[in-house]
């Protein structure tokens, strides 16, 4: 299986090649992927110095195009995916169907991957793309059980690709509205969950309170871990209770599946994290790698170290293990 | 991460600022000659003023990238666009970008407050730049630089040594 890594700059991208990526992906320094965060993504000169470096070391890179085209700016987002296939990505991911039909047209070639905001989760939904656009890979949302990925894996005409380790997203992803709901913008149109433009952290006392778009949306006591500032890791009252109503501050952690993973057919295991500093990606990347390489009895142990640089500092298996419904 | 001990905290108690000043500047405006794509990747942020407080130290740091002004003082002003605080390793650690900013925000280990936007552009752009403490310094040290690099590197070394960096 493929590993895949994320780099937001050129530093954290040669690390990841450095650290035993066999593909890293990044995005464009706009709002044509769905990690649009200041000082964060890459220029065409970059990507372009960033391409040579991956192949010069037998790496792929693969080019998130990820958000959904504003309507009457299309040619922002042409314009990155011409870019991405001048400079020679290995792919792009892709979310909008429209961005698909351009990309299948002008360059047919081009290997297309389905990004995880897509939300292309049963067979229809992939096969179409596949039918309709060659898509060669889809990315699975996470929120699929480890049987429902084997059973997807085995009935799709394509590759698949699921994340293993970090930010932990179980929303409908490309369609969540929460974002939008308090700020305005979205990763889907956008490419920013939670703005940091929308996102402040007041002080009440000992306590830090963070808001979002005006709502306080938690309240972390001294030396409790934190979590990053969105309203699905929001802890609000109902029903008498006060809690995480959608989701904990909590990270994902696959790795316990490798093998699992392996025998569904999967070809790809992703990390996510475009938005984290390269000593994450570094740290992350390298550790993973080695528990790839390890036996399976070793790797717990491996990647324990992990989840000191996770969000909330603990982590989770997420649907994989569904044991809810 | 470690803080510094409270008896290097006591030492420079008395330091006077213009001192602490100068030498912060120092350092200041070599990373900022050296690395001019800094500003590129903070873009309308660079107009921002930062205000940086190690808690272990009895001073802190205002910095206006744009002006190429740093500025020390005993406690950080109101009027800021945004502040970080956290113990002193820490800072320099990610201004090396040898940790990662989220994972200290997700420990409490630092403290952000402000414009966000600047504090990410800045955080991301300082990630990027790959500053290297002891380069940067013995760049600005004239024919001590050889001197400086290899000062630095050992101290650096014995605070890696001691796990109190990352």
């Amino acid at each position: 299986m493929e590993l895949i890594c994320p780099a937001g700059n050129s530093a954290a991208f040669r690390e990841a090649v450095d650290a035993g990526a066999d593909a890293v992906y990044c995005g464009f320094r706009n709002e044509t992927n769905a990690r649009n965060f200041p000082g964060l993504n890459f220029t065409r000169d970059e990507f372009e110095a960033a391409v040579a470096y991956a192949r010069s070391r037998g790496v792929m890179t693969f080019v998130a195009i990820n958000t959904f085209m504003r309507a009457g700016a299309e040619a922002l987002w042409f314009q990155a995916v011409d870019d991405a296939v001048a400079v020679g990505a290995d792919a792009v991911i892709l979310a909008d169907m429209g961005l698909m039909a351009y990309t299948a047209d002008r360059h047919p070639e081009q290997r297309i991957h389905v990004s995880v905001q897509a939300a292309a989760s049963n067979p229809e939904a992939v096969g179409f793309l596949a039918d309709a656009f060659q898509a060669k890979r889809v990315v699975l949302p996470r929120v699929l059980s480890l049987p429902e990925v084997a059973k997807l894996t085995a009935s799709v005409p394509v590759e698949t690709e699921v994340f293993v380790f970090g930010g932990m997203c179980v929303m409908a992803e490309g369609r969540c509205s929460l974002s939008s709901y308090a700020t305005g913008l979205s990763p889907n149109m956008n490419g920013v969950c939670s703005p940091a433009s929308h996102v402040r952290y007041a002080k009440d006392g000992a306590a830090m309170v963070s808001e979002l778009g005006g709502f306080a949306i938690d309240r972390f006591e001294p030396g409790e871990p934190a979590g990053y500032p969105t309203l699905c890791k929001g802890r609000f009252r109902a029903g008498g209770e006060q809690g995480h109503l959608f989701e904990d501050p909590i990270s994902l952690d696959a790795l316990d599946h490798l093998d699992a993973l392996r025998e569904a057919g999967v070809s790809a295991l992703k990390i996510e994290g475009r938005q984290r500093g390269k000593a994450y990606v570094a740290e992350v990347v390298s550790t993973i790698r080695r528990a790839l390489d390890a036996p399976p009895s070793a790797r717990r142990a491996i990647v324990a170290r992990l989840r000191s640089v996770s969000e909330g500092q603990r982590t989770t298996s997420g649907a994989y293990e569904k044991r809810w419904r | 991460m470690k803080q510094l001990p409270s008896l290097a905290s006591l030492a420079l108690a008395p330091a006077p600022l213009p001192l602490i000043a100068a030498a912060a500047r120092f350092a200041f405006n070599g990373v900022m000659r050296r690395h001019p794509e800094l500003a590129d990747r903070l873009g309308d942020h660079r107009a921002k003023t930062f205000g940086f407080d190690p808690v272990d130290l009895p001073f802190a740091f205002v910095i206006r990238p744009e002006a190429g002004a740093i500025e020390a003082v005993r406690r950080l002003p109101a009027a800021l666009d945004a502040a970080a605080s956290g113990p002193f390793f820490a800072l320099l650690a990610l201004l090396e970008g040898r940790v990662d900013g989220d994972a200290l925000f997700f420990s409490r280990e630092i403290e952000v407050s402000g414009d966000m936007e600047a504090i990410l552009a800045l955080r991301n752009a300082l990630d990027d730049c790959g500053i290297d403490l002891p380069t940067e310094l013995a760049a600005s040290s004239g024919p001590l630089g050889p001197l400086m690099k290899a000062a630095c590197e050992r101290v650096r070394a014995r605070v890696l040594e001691r796990g109190a960096w990352n």
